[in-house]
C-alpha cells in the first residue's frame, strides 16, 4: 500500500498596511474617515494610559504593572471589530482591549493599585475580570460560546491570551472542545516574541502558533499584530463566521513586547537591545500616522490636539481613582458567597 | 561563613547539591539566564549550562517531566514561579507523584522536589500570594517543607533534595531577602520531620513555620511563651509538639492561610487526641480569613497580625 498524503495545511500571513503606511488597497477593511480616527485617538490614549501606569508605578502609587507598548494594534484593532453583546475573556496584558470597549480608565488604574473594585465590569460590557493564571481562561471563552448557542444568540465569546499562554494544557483543551463543538469563539493571541526571559522559539517548536488550530480542526491565521488594518480584518471576518455558524478561528497577532515583562522585570538580561531597535520601525501608532497622512486626514495639529485631550482624559481618570479612596476591608469577605457563612459573621465583626 | 539571605541560601544549597550530584537538574520558567524572576538560580546555567532547563509555560508540564526525570534516575528540582500556579500540577502531584511508589509496589518512586514562592508580604498582582499549604498536607506521599530563614533553608533544600519522595519546598517570600543570617558554605543538612524550638517557655506553646514565626517572635514579648517552628508540615513532629504541650498546657497556632482546613485544624486536632487531658485552656488558632485572599491594598487585614496573636495568647493565658 503507498503512503497517501491525508491532510495537508497552510499558514497565511495577514498585512494590510506596511511600515511605511501603504495600504493594500484590494483587502482593505471597509473604515470610514471617522473610523480612523477613532483608532487613531484610541493608540494614542492607550499609550498614554500605558505611560501614566509606568510613571505611576515608578512613584510608588502603582503595583507592578504589565506594558501594553508595541502591541496597541493587536488590542485596538481586534477590540473595535466587537459588537457589545459579545463577551471578552483578557489575560493581564490588555488594558488596550478594555480602553477600545469603553471600560473606565480609572478604574483600570484602581485595580493596579490592587483594589478588586477595578474588576467590577460596568453592567454594559460583557469583559471578565483579568486572568492572571497564564492561559487558563481560554476554555471560559469556550464555555461562554457554548452557551450562547445553546441559547441561540448570536453573540460570540473572544479569549486573549500570550505566545506563553498557547503553552498551557487549558489552552490546548478549550480549542479541542471549541473545534468539536463548532462554537463561535475567537482565539487571539499577542505573540509579542517572550514569555517573560523565553522566546517564542523556546516556547514551541511549531514555525508558527497560528497552525496549532489545525490540529484542533479549525482555522488559524497570522497577522502582522502591528497593522491595525489587518488586526480588526481578521478578527471581524473570524466574528462574522463564527456568529454564521462556522466554528472557531484562531488568530495570531505576530507583534512585539516593546517593554520589560512588567515593572518587576528587567529585560536586559535575557535580551540583546538591538531586538527592540528593529521593533521600532514597525510601530503600530506610526503606520496608521503615515496612512492617515496620505490619506489628507493627518495634520500635526490633529495629532498635538488628540494627545493633549488624552493626557488631559487620564489624569482626570487618575483623579477619579483617587477620589474613590480606600476599599472597605469588610470587602475581602462580603463576595465569597453570597451569603456569609456563620464564622463570616464573626470575623467580619473582628476587622471592621 | 558569611551573612547572606534567604536567596542567596536557596542558590547556594542548589548549586553545591549540583556539585555534588551530577542527576540533580533544574526545570522551570526563566530559570535559565533570567535566573528566575526572585534570582534564586542566579549564575547556575553558566555553570551547569547542560543541567538546567527553561520550559515552556506548562506548570502541570513542569511537575510530570520532573516526575519522569525522577522516575529514570535523575533529581529534579521544578520550580514553579509562584504557588498560585501550581494547581495545574495538583494532578500530577496527587495522582501520580504522591503514589507512584505505593502503586508499583515499591519498583519506582519519585525523588524529586518541587520549590515554589509563597505567602504575602511583597504586595505583588492576585494570585502571587497564596499559601495553600495544607493542600499538599493532604495528599500522603508528599513531603511539605517551609524554611524560615536563610540557614534553614539551606539545610531543609539539600535534605529535600537527598530525599528518595517527592518534597513540596515552600519558599516565603516575605522572608526572600528581609533577613540575612550567618550561613556556613560546608555541607550541612537538616533532617526533614523535625521540628526546632526556637525559644524555650512555660506557659504556652506557639506553633508557626514560614513568615508567621516571625510575626510570632514579635508578639511573645510578656509571655512565657515555647514557640516552635515547625520546618515540615508533611511529615511533622509530634513527639517535639506532644512534649511542649504537655509541659505547657495551652497551644496557639498561627498560620497565614485560611483557617478553615488549614494546617492548624490538622495540628489542633492532633494534640486534641494526644494531649487533651494536659490542655489547661482551648486550642486557639490565629489565621487568614475565611475569604480569597485579597490584593494589595486590603492584604494586611487578612493575615494573623501582631494584635491578632496577643490577643490570642491572652485568651489561653486566662485559663
Ligand atoms: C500559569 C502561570 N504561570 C506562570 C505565570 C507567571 N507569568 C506571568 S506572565 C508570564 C509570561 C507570559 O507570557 P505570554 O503568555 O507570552 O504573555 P505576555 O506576558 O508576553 O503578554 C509568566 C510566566 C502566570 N502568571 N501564570
Ligand atoms: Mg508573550
Amino acid at each position: 500500500m503507498p503512503e497517501n498524503i491525508i491532510e495537508k495545511f497552510e499558514i497565511k500571513h495577514l498585512q494590510i498596511l506596511d511600515e511605511k503606511g501603504n495600504a493594500d488597497t484590494a483587502i482593505l477593511p471597509n473604515l470610514s474617515d471617522n473610523d480612523l480616527k477613532k483608532l487613531f485617538e484610541l493608540l494614542i490614549l492607550s499609550r498614554q494610559f500605558d505611560q501614566r501606569a509606568l510613571q505611576l508605578h515608578a512613584e510608588g502609587r502603582l503595583g507592578t504593572y504589565a506594558s501594553i507598548l508595541g502591541q496597541e494594534a493587536s488590542q485596538i484593532g481586534s477590540a473595535y471589530a466587537l459588537e457589545k453583546t459579545d463577551w471578552v475573556f483578557p489575560s493581564f496584558r490588555e488594558m488596550g482591549v478594555y480602553i477600545t470597549l469603553g471600560y473606565p480608565i480609572w478604574m483600570l488604574f484602581q485595580y493596579w493599585t490592587g483594589d478588586e473594585r477595578g474588576m467590577k465590569t460596568p453592567d454594559d460590557l460583557n469583559i471578565f475580570p483579568v486572568s492572571v493564571p497564564v492561559g487558563t481562561h481560554t476554555p471560559h471563552a469556550v464555555g461562554a460560546a457554548f452557551a450562547a448557542k445553546i441559547k441561540g444568540h448570536k453573540t460570540a465569546a473572544l479569549s486573549y491570551f500570550g505566545d506563553g499562554g498557547s503553552s498551557k494544557g487549558d489552552f490546548h483543551e478549550g480549542l479541542n472542545i471549541a473545534g468539536v463543538h463548532k462554537l463561535p469563539v475567537v482565539f487571539i493571541c499577542q505573540n509579542n516574541q517572550w514569555a517573560i526571559s523565553l522566546p517564542r522559539e523556546k516556547q514551541t517548536a511549531s514555525k508558527t502558533i497560528a497552525q496549532k488550530a489545525y490540529s484542533y480542526g479549525f482555522e488559524g491565521i497570522q497577522v502582522d499584530g502591528n497593522d491595525i488594518f489587518a488586526v480588526y480584518k481578521a478578527t471581524k471576518d473570524a466574528l462574522e463566521k463564527a456568529k454564521a455558524g462556522g466554528g472557531p478561528t484562531l488568530i495570531e497577532c505576530f507583534t512585539y513586547r516593546m517593554s520589560d515583562h512588567t515593572t518587576a522585570d528587567d529585560a536586559s538580561r535575557y535580551r540583546p537591545k538591538e531586538d527592540v531597535e528593529t521593533w521600532k520601525d514597525k510601530d503600530p501608532l506610526l503606520r496608521l500616522k503615515l496612512y492617515m497622512q496620505k490619506k489628507g486626514i493627518w495634520t500635526q495639529s490633529y495629532e498635538d490636539d488628540v494627545k493633549k485631550k488624552a493626557t488631559e482624559f487620564v489624569d482626570s481618570e487618575i483623579k477619579k481613582e483617587e477620589a474613590a479612596g480606600l476599599p472597605d476591608s469588610k470587602d475581602i469577605i462580603n463576595y465569597t458567597y453570597k451569603d456569609l457563612t456563620q464564622r463570616q459573621k464573626k470575623e467580619i465583626k473582628e476587622i471592621a | 561563613m558569611a551573612r547572606i539571605n534567604m536567596v542567596q541560601a536557596i542558590n547556594l544549597a542548589l548549586g553545591q547539591e549540583m556539585e555534588r550530584d551530577k542527576d540533580v537538574v533544574l526545570i522551570g520558567e526563566d530559570v535559565g539566564k533570567d535566573g528566575g524572576v526572585f534570582r534564586i538560580t542566579e549564575g547556575l546555567v553558566e555553570k551547569f549550562p547542560d543541567r538546567i532547563f527553561d520550559t515552556p509555560l506548562a506548570e502541570s508540564g513542569i511537575v510530570g517531566t520532573a516526575i519522569g526525570m525522577a522516575a529514570y534516575g535523575l533529581k529534579p528540582v521544578a520550580e514553579i514561579q509562584f504557588m498560585g500556579f501550581i494547581y495545574a500540577c495538583v494532578e500530577q502531584l496527587l495522582s501520580h507523584a504522591s503514589r507512584i511508589r505505593s502503586r508499583s509496589r515499591g519498583r519506582y518512586s519519585c525523588p524529586m522536589v518541587v520549590r515554589t514562592p509563597y505567602g504575602i508580604g511583597i504586595k505583588p498582582p492576585e494570585l502571587h500570594s497564596e499559601s495553600t499549604e495544607a493542600l499538599f498536607c493532604h495528599m500522603p506521599g508528599i513531603k511539605v517543607v517551609v524554611p524560615s530563614s536563610p540557614y534553614n533553608a539551606k539545610g531543609l533544600l539539600v535534605s529535600a533534595i537527598r530525599d528518595p519522595d517527592p518534597v513540596v519546598f515552600l519558599e516565603p517570600t516575605r522572608l526572600y531577602r528581609l533577613i540575612k543570617e550567618e550561613v556556613p558554605e560546608a555541607e550541612y543538612a537538616i533532617p526533614l520531620g523535625k521540628a526546632n524550638v526556637v525559644q524555650e517557655g512555660t506557659d504556652v506553646t506557639v506553633l508557626a513555620w514560614g513568615s508567621m514565626l516571625h510575626r510570632v517572635l514579635e508578639s511573645i514579648e510578656g509571655f512565657d511563651a515555647e514557640v516552635i517552628d515547625l520546618m515540615c508540615l508533611s511529615p511533622y513532629d509530634e513527639e517535639t509538639i506532644l512534649n511542649s504541650v504537655k509541659k505547657t498546657g495551652r497551644v496557639v497556632i498561627v498560620h497565614e492561610a485560611t483557617r478553615r482546613c488549614g494546617f492548624g485544624a490538622e495540628l489542633s486536632a492532633f494534640i486534641a487526641e494526644e494531649a487533651m487531658l494536659h490542655l489547661k485552656s482551648p486550642v486557639v488558632r490565629v489565621a487568614g480569613l475565611d475569604a480569597v485572599i485579597p490584593m494589595a491594598r486590603l492584604e494586611d487585614y487578612y493575615a494573623p497580625s501582631k494584635e491578632r496573636i496577643i490577643k490570642a495568647l491572652n485568651k489561653v493565658m486566662e485559663y
